[in-house]
């Protein structure tokens, strides 16, 4: 198995990584650029899942949010009209610093309050067979909630950009 | 884990280091080497790593560069041209002679492009076909990640792909260039739907998403998975074809539409890096196919006599020979036809297949009843399943031939001039042509 020091090393690189370029999403002026330290960010926190040893996880990541929301939200960019302005005129700079200073207290307090207790058992073997199980066994509710909320998303998307046919209109 | 080389010895081979028929034996020995010296351990795994990653990048490169060659070559046999023959025998350094070229030339960049992501956007490009290589099995012990995950890790580099190809053409600040990266996600984010699908058949079959498990699996059951899943073959064919933006789907690069999309503002090596990740890209989709559809490293008694990694070459050559097929004898599609295709054919032939597998691997783990009984069957059920599929789905939903379109396709609001009547065509007279809504 992987040596102590190897693993150390690797979280370090990859946490630095994930933080610088969470910074830079606040820091761009340009919100495509935004998106794109973005999808480092994702990157490298699906790294740190590698390094605890959670493949699937992992690659789900890098599947799901550096694919998938990564273009999302580039579309989504795109197709807002007031997207190139800067982020500097915006009224709410103020309340926004406090919001973000009580997460940051919040999740500092949590970080250091909770013991965290070290498990001895193994990592998870991310088989098609166990992950089927998972799914369809223990987190059969979870699963099917979040079907049917992706399925209701989508409704809400397509009712949103449907064009009314011309004769309605007229009506 | 990624980069676990394994150095097991075969039945096969030998396992001294200069057996090149594993080349796993080679990378174990330094590997121990390192161990015996008392490196640490993170040493030896950096080395491994850095072994299989030189193996795979030396590997992309020649073939990067023979690719070139082979596709023009064979393009030009199916369209009666001679395809490349002035430089070197057989036009064989033809592809160095362009390298040269390419790299001689001045790297543009237009004065309002975004500098970052304008250089990012090829390279960017390019390192997802070569990362999805790294959970390809090369032989029974030559895989550089065995990740029990490896068919999403296939899927997550796949997906990667959008991202770059948008920030390039976002970054050329062009709007063809832009026209094209959003051909290009259209097609990618339409296309991943029928891919995952068909593949989701092959791992319910395999009951595992470890490349070397599905392998082992065919080399198990002596069979190929394509006889299996003759339908997740052709539908994933026909969209990583699609995805890869090969001929038949390379409409986000129509030269005569959008200006060859979005690499329009590419110049120099940094649209080398573009021509090469195509290849490759290609090169990877035919690994892919080789793996999981036609065996892998096994070939029924042939790899006990040929190395596991000649036969994956081989293989990988028969699949990308039908790309260059495909690409050079069909016209282009047009995006609505593309898109179309996808929702309408594609991702609901997957879904039957899928429900059709389900009941079948059921069946098999239910009554227990011998492979051997069941697989020919299945094998049978699946290639009439298919055939049936394919012709219902044309009779039912393959709109009627019109040699005058009636209406326009893709949007409703265009004004379409009405053409002049089609005097020189059939034996009905001028006046008596079919009329033509001209405006909807």
């Amino acid at each position: 198995m992987i040596d102590d020091a190897g693993i150390v090393v690797a979280f370090w690189i990859l946490s630095a990584t994930t933080v610088i370029c969470a910074l830079m999403v606040a820091a761009a002026r340009n919100l495509i650029h935004a998106v794109l330290f973005l999808a480092l960010t994702f990157v490298g926190v699906a790294g740190i899942y590698i390094v605890l040893s959670a493949d699937f996880v992992a690659v789900v990541q890098v599947l799901i949010y550096a694919g998938a929301v990564g273009v999302l939200m580039t579309f989504a960019i795109m197709l807002t009209p007031g997207a190139d302005r800067l982020n500097s005129s915006t009224v709410f700079q103020a309340p926004a610093l406090v919001l973000s200073a009580l997460v940051l207290a919040v999740i500092v307090f949590v970080a250091l309050d909770t013991e965290w207790a070290i498990s001895d058992r193994q990592a998870f073997s991310a088989t098609a067979r166990s992950l089927g199980e998972a799914f369809l066994k223990p987190y059969i509710v979870p699963f099917e909630v979040a079907s049917v909320l992706l399925a209701a998303a989508m409704i809400g998307a397509i009712v949103l950009s449907r064009e009314e046919p011309e004769d309605e209109r007229a009506a | 884990m990624i980069g676990a080389l394994l150095a097991a010895p075969t039945a096969l081979v030998t396992d001294n280091w200069w057996d090149i028929r594993d080349l796993s034996n080679l990378s174990g020995a330094i590997l121990d080497l390192i161990e015996d010296a008392g490196g640490p351990g993170w040493l030896t795994y950096v080395v491994g790593a850095l072994l299989g990653t030189l193996g795979i990048v030396s590997f992309i490169g020649g073939v990067a560069i023979i690719n070139i060659w082979i596709e023009r070559r064979v393009v030009g046999r199916m369209q009666s041209r001679l395809g490349p023959n002035r430089v070197g025998p057989f036009g064989l350094l033809q592809p160095v002679a362009d390298a040269i070229k390419l790299m001689q030339k001045e790297v543009l960049q237009p004065r309002v492009a975004d500098g970052l992501v304008f250089t990012v956007a090829p390279i960017a490009f390019t390192v997802p076909g070569i990362a999805l290589l790294a959970v390809i099995p090369w032989g029974r012990n030559m895989v550089l990640a065995d990740l029990d995950v490896g068919i999403v890790f296939l899927f997550a580099m796949s997906s990667l792909a959008a991202l770059a190809v948008f920030i390039g053409g976002y970054g050329s600040n062009n709007k063809y260039a832009l026209f094209g990266s959003m051909r290009v996600i259209a097609m990618l984010v339409t296309y991943e739907i029928p891919i995952v699908l068909s593949l989701l058949g092959v791992v319910m079959f395999a009951g595992s998403m470890n490349l070397n498990q599905i392998v082992l699996f065919q080399a198990d059951n002596w069979l190929f998975l394509i006889m299996l899943q003759p339908l997740a073959f052709l539908i994933y064919f026909l969209s990583s074809s699609a995805e890869l933006n090969r001929t038949p789907a390379d409409l986000a690069e129509a030269e005569s539409e959008i200006a060859g999309g979005y690499h329009v503002e590419y110049s120099g090596m940094k649209f080398g890096l573009y021509y090469a990740a195509e290849l490759i890209n290609a090169v990877a989709v035919s690994t892919i196919i080789a793996t999981v559809f036609l065996g892998g490293w096994w070939l029924y008694k042939i790899d006990e006599i040929v190395p596991g990694w000649m036969i994956v070459i081989g293989k990988i050559y028969a699949v990308y020979f039908v790309f260059i097929w495909t690409r050079g004898t069909l016209p282009r599609f047009r995006i609505d036809q593309l898109l179309a295709f996808a929702w309408k054919w594609m991702t609901p032939m997957a879904i039957i297949n899928i429900l059709l597998v389900a009941g079948e691997v059921v069946l098999w783990e239910e009554t227990g009843w011998s492979a051997g009984l069941l697989l020919p069957l299945y094998i049978a059920i699946n290639g009439a399943m298919t055939a049936v599929l394919i012709v219902a789905w044309v009779r039912v939903m393959a709109p009627k031939f019109q040699r005058y379109p009636d209406r326009p396709r893709m949007y409703d609001g265009i004004d379409v001039p009405s053409l002049p009547a089609p005097a020189s065509i059939g034996p009905t007279a001028p006046g008596a042509a079919p009329a033509r809504r001209a405006t909807v």
